[in-house]
């Protein structure tokens, strides 16, 4: 297994390739280990840039086109590179309800980003989640770890502002 | 060594956690520690109390006092007045909103006596990341029964007599499942659990897991013994960190007591358990995507039959059961199916968890034997709407439920009697909705969920929610024509009876439970192009109505597009071509003065 050379790209590092390729050894032959590789890999780099997938569907001798397929199906899984900041903001019943919609309308005329985009600087990933489960806070954001509650549209580009 | 004389309950939930009940917890440690009490007082960290609305909550045993919205702040005069001088501290007691009673015992606050705990039995009680806690509450006791005194029959009998229904949603009863699944041939046979959780306003099976996983292993360690698995897994939604951790943890501690693993508890019978995480799909919570899922596939749905009792995870019969039904099983055996009958109704025994949020006083969880009434849930327990406006519904069953209105609140909550009103029991979400509510809106989100959601293997379900999306776009916008009503029936009639899977052939629930009992809206929307609820962007134009105006400014204060001019003692004015629509001054309008 260690001969097989990894393909250049510039987001991942030598120390990637060889903690993703322990993963992959770990998966190898297990029946539907798939999904569980493409978490933790996906956990090292940040996001499941195609060479990797191509490299990881050799390393498990699955077909890249299931690889692919499995991939693109669930959405927990990114093809793109993500921001330095995640802002989930709960699209749940209980948020939509009490106006998330909003808050999503001023996050777009402020900073041109819309829901499972990444702006042009990179700063910030928004992504739509649903029901984060704190419905007493609705509408919910999470930025990075940082729960917040009651983000109507008038706090939630205060509270971004923070992340540089 | 001092005897520990009170145990501070601290909730670490979700939502305690989020309004910081780890400050509140490092804060009471130091009071504690330097009042020199920390060989009496002891601080718990519990799972969710479920009343998450008042949080951080705490409860003290064994008083039974209850405090609500805890600051670090608070916890000097905590310690010293209560733990130390024993004078409970009343400006942190729970205050009943409408009559502003102080009420200091959690028995007594209305949100709590209307409610039966069995599956929360343990919620705010124990320590979820020790298992001698669990156990000191009775369990496991339930698997040692099972596991050396009873047959799989008689564990399969005691289920049916118990009239369980499954929670994830169908209301299968359990103890059928299990009965096939025991009568199916083969050795290997495998046991699931469904904490895929994916009604988008339902958290029930994360409090549940959080506050007490130790049951749902229980459970499952039971159903193996019935049908004689030896390998079994809880598919958890990735979303939920926690639930997960916490289970990797009950699992190991279960393990290294021998309640999990070889020849548990001496019996001879071996059982296993692995947690897999999912990866975003609402639809792998159906079963077969389910099973696909952990095969490392596609989640996609296949037809039914052959059911999973049959042919199940990788082919073999498999029993999959959610997590609160799970939950339910040890005191099933422990104390009997009859004893779980002896509350409910006539079809749905037992007790119901229901995630309550939205549009109403008392967010948080709530259990409620079966046939308690809806208005029993929104308003005795929920404590109503809040800001003196106008409840307009609850919506039971997310994307495949309905809304029940006010004429039908005293419908009780029981699988057939909330079927004949539109709406599903589901897996438990319950959001209410005030007058501030569109609902030809609503209809649109869940379609928009469930649109997104489809996996695009059967056409019906991918085309024909994409249609009824679009129509209902069209009309939120103000581009609905004649006849659009029409054609949203005739395609939930299609998608309905031609559908895979049950995402498809529930899609169209939310739809037709809103033209059921606001049809007026979407015929105000359609003909007048107007939005009554004033919440369709393109359909409101706001206005400052002068005679209502107070010039207060606060709408000009929160404008964030510089649309409102204002001075003191002035009418504000919105400057209609500057506006985004954003609803901030509508919102914050305390006199209505804006339309
Ligand atoms: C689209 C779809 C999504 C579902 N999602 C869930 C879910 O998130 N959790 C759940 O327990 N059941 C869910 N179900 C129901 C399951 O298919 C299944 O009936 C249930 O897990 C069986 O357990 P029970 O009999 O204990 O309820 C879903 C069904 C469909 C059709
Ligand atoms: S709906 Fe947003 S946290 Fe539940």
């Amino acid at each position: 297994m260690k001969t097989n050379t990894h393909p250049h790209h510039p987001d991942i590092t030598g120390e990637m390739w060889t903690r993703m390729d322990e993963i992959i050894a770990n998966g190898k032959g297990q029946p539907g280990s798939l999904i569980t590789v493409l978490r933790e890999c996906q956990e090292v780099v940040g996001y499941l840039p195609s060479e990797l997938l191509s490299h990881i569907s050799h390393g498990l001798v699955l077909p890249t086109s299931q690889v692919f397929g499995v991939a693109t199906f669930y959405s927990f899984f990114s093809l793109t590179p993500k921001g330095r900041h995640i802002v989930r903001v709960c699209t749940g019943t209980a948020c939509y309800v009490k106006g998330i919609k909003e808050a999503m309308g001023r996050i777009d005329t402020t900073f041109d980003l819309k829901e499972g985009e990444t702006t042009e600087d990179r700063r910030f990933t928004l992504e739509g989640v649903r029901c984060l489960g704190a419905c007493g806070l609705a509408p919910v954001m999470v930025v990075d770890k940082d729960i917040y509650g009651d983000v109507t549209s008038n706090k939630v580009i205060n509270i971004l502002e923070k992340y540089e | 060594m001092n005897k520990i004389r009170m145990q501070l309950m601290l909730c670490g939930g979700t939502g305690c956690d989020s309004t910081g009940s780890e400050r509140v917890r490092e804060a009471l440690l130091q009071e504690i520690q330097k009042q020199d009490l920390a060989g009496e007082v002891e601080i718990v960290v519990t799972g969710c109390n479920g009343f998450c609305a008042v949080g951080p909550v705490m409860v003290v045993q064994p008083e039974g006092i209850f405090y609500q919205k805890i600051k670090p702040e608070d916890a000097a005069e905590l310690v010293e007045e209560h733990f130390l001088k024993g004078r409970p501290l009343k400006r942190l007691f729970y205050k009943e909103p409408g009559s502003k009673d102080i009420i200091p015992k959690m028995d007594d606050i209305p949100f709590f006596s209307s409610q039966m705990f069995r599956t929360m039995r343990n919620k705010g009680l124990i320590d979820p990341e020790v298992i001698d806690e669990y156990i000191a509450r009775d369990g496991y006791f339930a698997v040692a029964k099972a596991l050396t005194e009873m047959t799989p029959d008689g564990i399969v009998d005691e289920m049916l007599a118990s009239g369980l229904r499954g929670r994830g949603g169908a209301g299968f009863p359990a103890g059928m499942k299990w009965k096939f699944a025991k009568q199916a041939q083969g050795d290997v046979k495998y046991v699931l659990c469904n904490a895929d959780e994916g009604d988008p306003g339902a958290f029930m099976d994360r409090s549940i897991l959080e506050s007490d996983p130790h049951a749902v292993l229980e459970g499952m360690i039971i159903a193996a013994k019935a049908i004689n698995a030896h390998k079994g897994y809880i598919y958890c939604r990735s979303e939920y960190p926690l639930a997960v951790k916490r289970l990797d943890i009950a699992i190991s501690q279960a393990k290294a007591y021998g309640l999990l693993g070889e020849d548990i508890l001496g019996s001879g019978f071996d059982f296993d358990i692995e947690v897999y995480q999912g990866a975003g799909a609402f639809v792998c919570g159906e079963e077969t995507a389910l099973m696909r899922s952990i095969e490392g596939k596609r989640g996609m749905p296949r037809p039914r039959p052959p059911f999973p009792a049959h042919k199940g995870l990788w082919e073999k019969p498999t029993i999959l059961n959610n997590v609160e039904t799970l939950a339910n099983v040890p005191q099933i055996i422990l104390k009997g199916g009859e004893w779980y009958a002896s509350v409910g109704t006539e079809t749905s025994k037992g007790t119901k968890v229901f995630a309550l949020s939205g549009d109403v006083n008392n967010i948080g969880l709530v259990e409620i034997p079966m046939g308690t009434s809806l208005r029993t849930l929104v308003y005795d327990i929920g404590g109503g709407v809040p800001k003196k406006r106008k409840f307009k519904a609850v919506q039971l069953g997310g994307p495949s439920g309905g809304c029940v209105p006010e004429d039908y609140l005293d419908t009780p909550i029981d699988y057939e009697a909330i079927a004949k009103v539109g709406a599903i029991m589901g897996s438990g979400g319950a959001i209410v909705m005030d007058n501030r509510t569109c609902m030809v809106d609503m209809a649109r989100y869940f379609m928009d969920f469930i649109q997104d959601e489809s996996c695009g293997k059967c056409t019906p379900c991918r085309e024909g929610t994409k249609q009824m999306l679009t129509i209902l776009e069209n009309i939120c916008k103000g581009k609905g024509r004649p006849g659009d009503i029409e054609r949203l029936q005739e395609l939930a009639h299609v998608v309905g009876r031609s559908s895979l899977c049950g995402l498809g052939q529930t899609a169209s629930n939310p739809v037709l439970s809103t033209l059921r009992y606001f049809r007026e809206e979407y015929e105000a929307h359609i003909e007048q192009k107007e939005c009554p609820a004033k919440i369709c962007p393109d359909l409101v134009h706001f206005e400052v109505v002068p005679d209502l105006c107070k010039r207060c400014g606060l709408c000009f204060k929160d404008c964030p597009s510089d649309a409102i001019t204002w001075k003191k003692k002035e009418v504000a004015v919105i400057d209609k071509d500057k506006c985004i629509k954003c609803m901030s001054c509508y919102d914050r309008c305390k006199f209505d003065a804006i339309l």
